[in-house]
């Protein structure tokens, strides 16, 4: 790609330098970084921002879909005794809700979000690992498909997101349904362990010089405990899964009663990584708020030490507390009792959060813009969704609101109310960043007002449900159990909260055609990926800054005393792709990392991967064979050895460093 | 930019609180307690649920107090009064840190307490204060329960299905297990729920302070028809139990008129597969034991009312009623199901 023979001596020290827009330095860059058109480069590119923007549309796209599968099991329980759904169809389509919300949407929105915004807030020019990006993407999408592909088969998974053996195995479902979604979630596995992987590698090398850890906004530290939580749960649930693949078909007995198995096994594994991902859904969405509220409400966060180790707490806690989704299973009392103190204990990071905003709102001068409205709204929805929570952590409750729709009312508070509120909110406030243009702050409000109502309208009424005893997952009732009018409101109230998601929807295509232009900075906030033009160039920043502080652009009002980032004159790194490497705790300059190529190999890898799974789900033992041989081959490609890729040393960076 | 929406000031969280008080007593309210036979956040018919219950006030009424004081705290921090300043002024970092401890330290010992409580509560109904007076052991099956009076004395054992007899004021041990899948015991006016695992034996125990019929769900998803599966808790004095499970004990009487012995006839043909009726041939361990069908308030796992009417549309019909059930529908010319009936009905 690069037009110059490469630079290939080893101690280089990098220049210094600006490169404002339409200078020769800044057109070489721009080159040297854009993605070739075309559908060669659609399926190549390995841009961060592309990357964020397919994962945010593909993840919104499953909401919608999850969405549609909610209000039709509404339609079903608006009333008693509704004959709308048979109940196989219900019982797929409720299957098929919580994993389409919960694996599909309600991680990959958010990596979509810190896909595009993480190298624009540290200051680097695209993630540690571009392709592995780009491979995390497409087998997101493809296990995305996998998982649907028995939907119009009328042959979905039908066990629930939790899948409880025995009721998975081979002798209660004997149909593709269960292996579609082993295998899919062995798939999906690995798009979030890549992905992981690439955010913590991201954060520890590749935040700009200055840019310490005690720096960086509260989204990284969300998302990067999500990620290192990731890189610890998903090889449980993974395991289980893979183990359930064999003794459906290869006949081995891991959770199959008769021959010694245990069904408790696969309850353990399942909330051993259920509940992290719990936490690992919400922690990096609680980022969102925490770095976009402050700049609503003209104010830096209060508490940013405090909040950043609460998201870490929480996080640590998270992995203690995974037998409260189990405290009905007969385990002695000591244990419930250990375990109820601990889900409790939890709750404590999470007020450290809360009263940090409504601190931070209290002493700012709120905005009321469309993000302000979502992000207010998410910590009334946030402090129903937690207290409900330590009802659920008092153990003798539990034995009674356990698979009630309490529970169904608790968690979708925690999930829309903490994920979709702020994903929502946040869309609203870098919408500008992504596409340069505003949106309609008037059909925004709307939006706000309709989604809030309908949310509260239609989800508070099932604490109540709950409290009546109506059971989780039944596809009718009879009219004489009390539940009649509080199904009803809740119904109504769903279809009130799809209007105002429409409503978003509207307003996301009419901004995009005509939204007022933007600015770098339409809503004058402090954070680095503000920086740069919005919509970003492909480069990100034509010259890697150097950061002074927390907030780099308040620094002239807000007056720390720790000097001034430089954000105009920086490291030029224009040599082929590159971008600065740094120390891991204080963001020293150490390296000149040479960034690849976009690539077909990881377009390539993730499709063979997928049809590996496919060949195993249809059992045909060669097309698999050759499928592995295919996905060796592309990762050969991959991995290809190339010269401009080789590392080359600053021997004098100290120099650089000086300027931090 | 300093666009400040109109219609914000109308909602304000107070407001909102309020809003989501009044939809839960409305929707209290609309669901008496007589049409709420689940409803074990006001009702509590034993110790082993009524601590759960008080529980559950002081649990319910400290979380909506702590709702409305966050709530007012958000909405003072959005309303409250500030001078008017620049948009482009940036407020100071440091200043807010009482908030946070304040805030958190209360919250903390506030959560303390509430754990303290919710643990002393589950030792209180975590075992019975004297020995349970009756064992009983109730299985689940795809969808409906086994339940079993063991003695010592296989004449003195019973079986009967869907429906529990139980003394009242004697702690009753309740063993749970599972033929084929996940289930969960749940009669909540009397305990919580727990889990029937293949397996495993679980236990928990009941006990009722008065006489009555308690209904019970299962609570743990467990296939095409979880939504049909419910039982019943038959509590009575100590006396009539006995009289109760004197009559479970014996078995069916010999049947004497024409049409009941052309009708069992058909039942040992075609039912007795699945369904024992104790002194007969039919001994199917698939399907409850019909030996006392008629003693039983319910028939299909509480589906239906036990009438003849209902028994026979129930046979004919079962998979229209409870589609996926391991009950056919039978196909029966007029004459079979007129006999069918009238030896049905001998089993009293």
């Amino acid at each position: 790609m690069t037009h110059n023979t490469p630079d290939l001596s080893l101690n280089r020290v990098p220049e210094m330098g600006s490169a404002p827009i339409g200078s020769a330095a800044e057109i070489r860059l721009a080159e040297l970084w854009e993605t070739a058109p075309g559908w060669r480069g659609w399926l190549s590119t390995v841009d961060h921002k592309t990357i964020g923007l397919r994962y945010l549309v593909t993840a919104f796209i499953f909401l919608l879909m999850g969405g549609v599968e909610a209000l039709i099991m509404r339609l079903q329980l608006a009333g008693p005794e509704q004959n709308l759904l048979t109940p196989e169809q219900y019982n797929q389509l409720f299957t098929m809700h919580g994993i389409t919300m919960i694996f599909l949407y309600s991680l990959p929105i958010l990596s979509g979000f810190s896909n595009y915004l993480w190298p624009l807030m540290l200051g680097s020019r695209d993630m540690a690992f571009p392709r592995l990006n780009a491979l995390s993407y497409w087998i997101f999408l493809f296990a995305g498909l996998f998982l649907y592909v028995s939907f119009p088969l009328g042959e979905a998974p039908n066990a629930g997101w939790f899948n409880y053996v025995p009721f998975a195995g081979l002798e209660y479902n004997t149909g593709p349904n269960i292996d579609v979604y082993a295998l899919g979630m062995v798939l999906l596995g690995i798009s979030t362990t890549v992905g992981s992987i690439n955010f913590v590698v991201t954060l520890f090398r590749m935040r700009a010089p200055g840019m310490s850890i005690s720096r960086v906004p509260i989204l990284v530290w969300g998302t990067l405990t999500a990620s290192v939580a990731n890189i610890f749960a998903i090889p449980s649930v993974s395991l289980a899964f893979f183990l359930l693949w064999l003794d459906r078909r290869i006949g081995t007995h891991f959770f199959d009663v008769v021959n010694g198995g245990k069904p408790l096994l696969w309850q353990h594994l399942f909330w051993m990584f259920g509940h992290p991902w719990v936490y690992a859904v919400v922690l990096p969405a609680m980022g969102i708020v925490s770095d976009a509220l402050p700049t609503f409400c003209r104010r830096p966060l209060v508490g940013y030490s405090a909040v950043a180790l609460s998201t870490m707490a929480t996080m640590l806690l998270g992995f203690g507390v995974w037998i409260h989704h189990m405290f009905a299973t007969g385990l002695p009392t000591l244990a419930l009792s250990f375990f109820g103190a601990a889900s409790m204990v939890i709750s404590i990071p999470s007020a450290v959060a809360v009263f940090a905003w409504i601190a931070t709102i209290w002493l700012g001068r709120p905005v009321f813009n469309t993000p302000f409205l979502f992000f207010a709204g998410f910590v009334i929805l946030f402090v129903i969704g937690g207290l409900s929570g330590v009802m659920t952590a008092a153990v003798p409750l539990d034995f009674q609101l356990n698979e009630t729709y309490f529970i169904v009312a608790h968690l979708h508070y925690v999930l829309l109310g903490i994920n979709v509120f702020p994903v929502i909110g946040g869309i609203y406030y870098w919408f500008p960043k992504f596409f340069g243009r505003m949106m309609n702050e008037t059909l925004g409000k709307w939006s706000f007002w309709v989604m809030f109502i309908g949310f509260n309208l239609g989800f508070f009424p099932m604490h109540v449900a709950g409290l009546l005893g109506m059971p989780r997952r039944i596809y009718t009732y009879a009219p004489h159990m009390g539940w009649n009018m509080v199904n009803m409101i809740t119904s109504v109230g769903s279809f009130v909260f799809a209007l105002g998601i429409l409503l978003f929807l509207v307003n996301v295509l009419v901004s995009l055609k005509r939204g007022a232009l933007t600015t770098p900075n339409p809503w004058d906030a402090p954070t680095l990926e503000w920086a740069t033009p919005s919509p970003p160039p492909a480069y990100n920043f034509a010259v890697i800054p150097i950061i002074a502080s927390r907030h780099p652009l308040w620094e002239d009002r807000l007056d720390e005393g720790g000097g001034r980032s430089s954000l105009e004159q920086g490291y030029l790194l224009m040599e082929g792709r590159e971008t600065l490497g740094t120390t891991s705790l204080d963001a020293d300059p150490d390296i000149i990392l040479k960034m690849p190529d976009d690539s077909l190999a990881p377009f390539f890898l993730g499709l063979f991967s997928a049809l590996v799974f496919a060949g195993l789900l249809l059992h045909w033992q060669n097309f698999t064979i050759l499928m592995v041989l295919a996905c060796s081959l592309s990762l050969a490609a991959w991995m290809w050895p190339r010269k401009t890729l080789l590392q080359r040393v600053p021997d004098a960076c100290e120099e650089g460093a000086a300027h931090g | 930019m300093n666009d400040y929406g109109p219609g914000f000031r109308r909602c304000t969280p107070i407001n909102y609180a309020v809003f989501l008080c009044a939809l839960t007593a409305a929707s209290a309210a609309l669901a008496d307690n007589e049409a709420a036979p689940l409803n074990y956040f006001l009702h509590s018919y034993g110790p082993a649920a009524t601590p759960t219950m008080h529980l559950g006030w002081v649990f319910v009424a400290l979380l909506l107090a702590i709702l409305i004081i966050v709530a007012s705290l958000l909405a003072g921090a959005v309303f409250h009064k500030r001078p008017v300043e620049d948009f482009r002024k940036i407020g100071r970092e440091e200043e807010g840190m009482p908030w946070i401890y304040i805030g958190t330290g209360i919250s903390t010992c506030i959560l303390v307490v509430l754990a303290i409580y919710s643990l002393v509560t589950l030792n209180v109904i975590a075992k019975p204060t004297h020995v349970p007076g009756l064992t009983l052991t109730v299985t689940g099956y795809d969808w409906w329960w086994k339940v079993e009076y063991e003695n010592d004395d296989p004449a003195r054992h019973f079986v009967t299905a869907n429906e529990v007899h139980i003394p009242v004021g004697v702690p009753v041990l309740v063993k749970l297990k599972s033929a084929d899948v996940i289930h969960a015991f749940w009669v909540p006016v009397l305990a919580g729920k727990t889990q029937m695992i293949p397996g495993l034996i679980n236990q928990q125990w009941l006990e009722a302070d008065t006489e009555g019929v308690y209904a019970g769900e299962c609570t743990q998803y467990c296939g095409v028809q979880h939504a049909h599966m419910g039982l019943e808790v038959v509590a009575q004095n100590t006396a009539e139990f006995e009289k109760w499970r004197d009559a479970q004990r014996r078995t069916a009487p010999p049947t004497s008129a024409a049409g009941a012995n052309a009708g069992q006839k058909i039942f040992l043909d075609q039912c007795a597969g699945c369904h024992t009726v104790r002194g007969t041939e039919a001994v199917g361990a698939h399907a409850p034991d019909l030996t006392h069908l008629n003693s039983r308030r319910m028939i299909a796992a509480g589906l239906l009312t036990n009438t003849p009417d209902h028994l026979m549309q129930w046979i004919t019909h079962a998979q229209e009623l409870k589609p996926g059930a391991r009950m056919p529908s039978m196909v029966l010319t007029p004459a079979e199901a007129s006999s069918l009936s009238a030896f049905l009905s001998t089993l009293n």
